[in-house]
C-alpha cells in the first residue's frame, strides 16, 4: 500500500488532509508560524469577522473550567474592510486554503460581508458564524432558531459563490432541525459545534468571573457532547460537517470521523500545545497506515456501519 | 519564539516565603536570547486538567550556563503543580514570550520598584542596566518581612534596595509607593512591576511629574502568542484607546498610555 490518502474536498474546498483550525483560536494565521508550517494543513479557519470592526468585552475574558476553558472575547476583530486590506494579500500568499468566520448582527450584515470576501479573492471559504454564544447581540438568538438559521445561510448563499460552511451551536434544542434547515437553503458544509454556554464565579469577590458574565465552554470536556452532535447531523444530513470541541490528539479526531465528520477542526488544544494541529495529522496518516486504510473517506461515518 | 522541553535543574522554596518558588530550567537557547519583562509560557502537567499554561516571568539567566530561572508565587493549582515538580523532570515551555522592558542609556539614574511578586522580572532588568552602566536604586514592598523578595539578591548587585513592608516588620511601615523620592524629577525613569493599584499609583505620579516610566501587567491568558485576544488591556492612542494584548503587544507598556481599572 501506498501513503493512504488524506485529501477532502469539503463542500468546494479542496483539503490536502481533514485538519484545520477553529476559528477564534488561531488569528489569521501568523500567530502560530513560529511553530508549525501552515502550509501543511488541510485548512486554516481564520478569526471571525463582522462589518464593522468590534472592540469585544471587558476583560476577564478567559477562565480556566475542568479540562476547558470558557471564553467570551466578544468578537473583537478590525472588521473585513481591514481583513480585506490587510489580511487577504498575505492569504494569497499561502499554500493552504484559508476559510473566513463571518459573523453579524443583522441577516444584511452577513450578506454584505460576504459579498466583500467574495469580491476579495484570496479566500477559499466562508464559515458563517451562527451560533456564538453571544448573548447581547445576534448570534446566538440566529443559530438557535431553524428559519432565522436558513435566513442568514440563504442571504449568505445569495451573496457568494464561494463555498459556505455552516457553524452550528450546540445552545439549541435540536442540532439536527437547525442542520436540515440550513442545508435545504444552500449550505455547502456544516461545522460543529461551536461552545457551550457557561459560566464561573470567583467565591471571593462573589461575582462572576468573565467581564461578560456568560462565555462560551471549550476544549476536552466538550467532546462528548461535540461527537454526538456530528453523530446525529451526519444521520439526518447529507452535507460533509466539519466536527470540533475538544480535540487534542489524532485519537480524538479519528473518533470524529468514525461519527460523520470528514474534516475536523482543532482549536483550544493549540493553546496547550502549538504543534497539536500537525502532530494530529501525522496521527491520522498513522493510524490508516496501521490499520491499512487506503483512503481516510472510507472512515467517515464508519461507526455507523 | 520555540516550544521547548527545559530540564529542571532547581526548584525550591525562596527564602522565608510561605508560598515562592524559584526554579532554574536548563534552556540555552531561551537563557541566550531572552530579555528583561519577557516571559515563559508554562505547561505544569501534561494532564487535561489544569489546562492551561501559567505564565510566568523570566527573573534571571545565567547565559554561559544556559540556565534560566524564575521565581513564582503558588497561587492557584497550576502553580501548586508546579511547586511540585523536581529537579530532572521536564517542563514544556513557549518562550521567549513579550516584548520586555526597554532599557536606558549609560550614566541615567533610574527608579525599580517593585512589589510582592512583581519583584522577579525586574532582577534581570537591574542586572542589565547595571551592566550598562546605568545608576539603579530598587525600592521593593511586601505584606511582611517574610514576603519580600529578592533584597539579598539586588544587594549583592551592588545596588541600594529600600523596603517597605504593610507590617512594619522591617522598612518603612505603609506602602512601597511610599518610599518614593521627593523630588521625582531627579529620576529618568521608573519600571515598576506589582500590584495593580500600586502599578497605577507610580504610573500617574510618574506621568504627572513628567518621569517616563514602564510598567509589567497581567492579565489572564488563552494561547500566550497573540491569536485568542483573551489578555487585552486599554490602551490610549492618539485620539482615543485601542485593547492591545498582554501576551505580544505587552507586558510591558509605558505607564502614561494604560487606561486604568477603576
Amino acid at each position: 500500500m501506498g501513503k493512504p490518502n488524506l485529501a477532502v474536498n469539503l463542500g468546494g474546498v479542496q483539503m490536502k488532509n481533514p485538519v484545520t483550525t477553529a476559528s477564534g483560536t488561531f488569528g489569521f494565521g501568523q500567530e502560530y508560524s513560529p511553530f508549525i508550517d501552515i502550509n501543511q494543513l488541510g485548512a486554516v479557519v481564520v478569526k471571525g469577522t463582522t462589518l464593522l470592526p468590534k472592540d469585544g468585552n471587558p476583560t476577564p475574558r478567559i477562565v480556566e473550567t475542568p479540562a476547558g476553558i470558557l471564553n467570551s472575547i466578544g468578537l473583537q476583530n478590525p472588521g473585513v474592510d481591514y481583513v480585506v486590506s490587510h489580511y487577504v494579500p498575505y492569504f494569497k500568499t499561502l499554500e493552504v486554503p484559508i476559510i473566513v468566520n463571518i459573523s453579524g448582527s443583522t441577516v444584511e450584515e452577513y450578506a454584505l460581508v460576504a459579498e466583500k470576501l467574495d469580491q476579495a479573492g484570496g479566500v477559499a471559504g466562508l464559515e458563517v458564524n451562527i451560533s456564538c454564544p453571544n448573548v447581547k447581540q445576534g448570534g446566538m438568538a440566529f443559530g438557535s432558531d431553524p428559519a432565522m438559521a436558513a435566513e442568514v445561510t440563504a442571504a449568505v448563499r445569495d451573496a457568494t459563490k464561494l463555498p459556505v460552511i455552516v457553524k452550528l451551536s450546540p445552545n439549541v434544542t435540536d442540532i439536527v432541525k437547525v442542520a436540515e434547515a440550513v442545508a435545504k437553503v444552500g449550505a455547502d458544509g456544516l461545522s460543529l459545534i461551536n461552545t457551550l454556554l457557561g459560566m464561573a464565579i470567583d467565591i471571593n469577590s462573589k461575582r462572576p468571573i468573565l467581564g461578560n458574565i456568560m462565555g462560551g465552554l471549550s476544549g476536552p470536556a466538550v467532546k462528548p457532547v461535540a461527537v454526538r452532535a456530528v453523530w446525529q447531523v451526519y444521520q439526518a444530513v447529507s452535507l460533509p460537517i466539519i466536527g470540533m470541541g475538544g480535540i487534542s490528539t489524532a485519537e480524538d479526531a479519528l473518533e470524529f470521523i468514525l461519527a460523520g465528520a470528514s474534516a475536523v477542526a482543532v482549536g483550544t488544544a493549540n493553546f496547550v500545545n502549538p504543534k497539536a494541529t500537525v502532530e494530529i495529522v501525522a496521527g491520522i496518516e498513522k493510524y490508516l497506515e496501521q490499520n491499512n486504510i487506503d483512503d481516510i473517506k472510507s472512515l467517515v461515518g464508519a461507526a455507523h456501519r | 519564539m520555540e516550544v521547548m522541553n527545559t530540564t529542571v535543574i532547581a526548584n525550591e522554596r525562596y527564602g522565608d516565603t510561605d508560598d515562592c518558588y524559584f526554579i532554574t530550567l536548563e534552556a540555552p537557547k531561551l537563557a541566550a536570547t531572552c530579555r528583561p519583562g519577557q516571559f515563559l509560557h508554562v505547561r505544569v502537567g501534561d494532564s487535561h486538567d489544569p489546562l492551561l499554561r501559567r505564565p510566568i516571568s523570566i527573573c534571571t539567566v545565567e547565559r554561559q550556563r544556559g540556565l534560566v530561572k524564575l521565581l513564582y508565587k503558588v497561587q492557584g493549582r497550576g502553580t501548586a503543580l508546579l511547586a511540585k515538580i523536581k529537579s530532572g523532570d521536564i517542563v514544556d515551555v513557549i518562550g521567549p514570550l513579550g516584548n520586555g522592558f526597554t532599557l536606558v542609556d549609560k550614566n541615567a539614574s533610574v527608579l525599580i520598584v517593585g512589589g510582592g511578586i512583581g519583584a522577579a522580572p525586574l532582577y534581570l532588568l537591574a542586572q542589565e542596566l547595571q551592566a550598562q552602566g546605568v545608576l539603579v536604586e530598587v525600592l521593593l514592598g511586601a505584606r511582611s518581612a517574610k514576603d519580600l523578595l529578592l533584597v539579598p539578591e539586588f544587594q549583592q548587585l551592588g545596588i541600594k534596595v529600600r523596603v517597605a513592608t504593610n507590617d512594619g516588620s522591617v522598612g518603612k511601615r505603609g506602602m512601597v509607593t511610599e518610599l518614593l523620592p521627593s523630588p521625582l524629577t531627579m529620576v529618568e525613569k521608573i519600571y515598576t512591576c506589582g500590584p495593580m493599584p500600586m502599578m497605577k499609583a507610580i504610573a500617574t505620579l510618574a506621568t504627572q511629574h513628567q518621569v517616563p516610566s514602564e510598567v509589567s501587567l497581567e492579565e489572564r491568558m488563552g494561547c500566550g502568542v497573540g491569536a485568542c485576544l483573551a489578555c487585552v488591556c486599554r490602551i490610549k492612542t492618539t485620539d482615543s484607546s485601542d485593547y492591545k494584548r498582554v501576551c505580544v503587544d505587552g507586558p510591558v507598556f509605558n505607564g502614561e498610555e494604560v487606561l486604568w481599572h477603576g
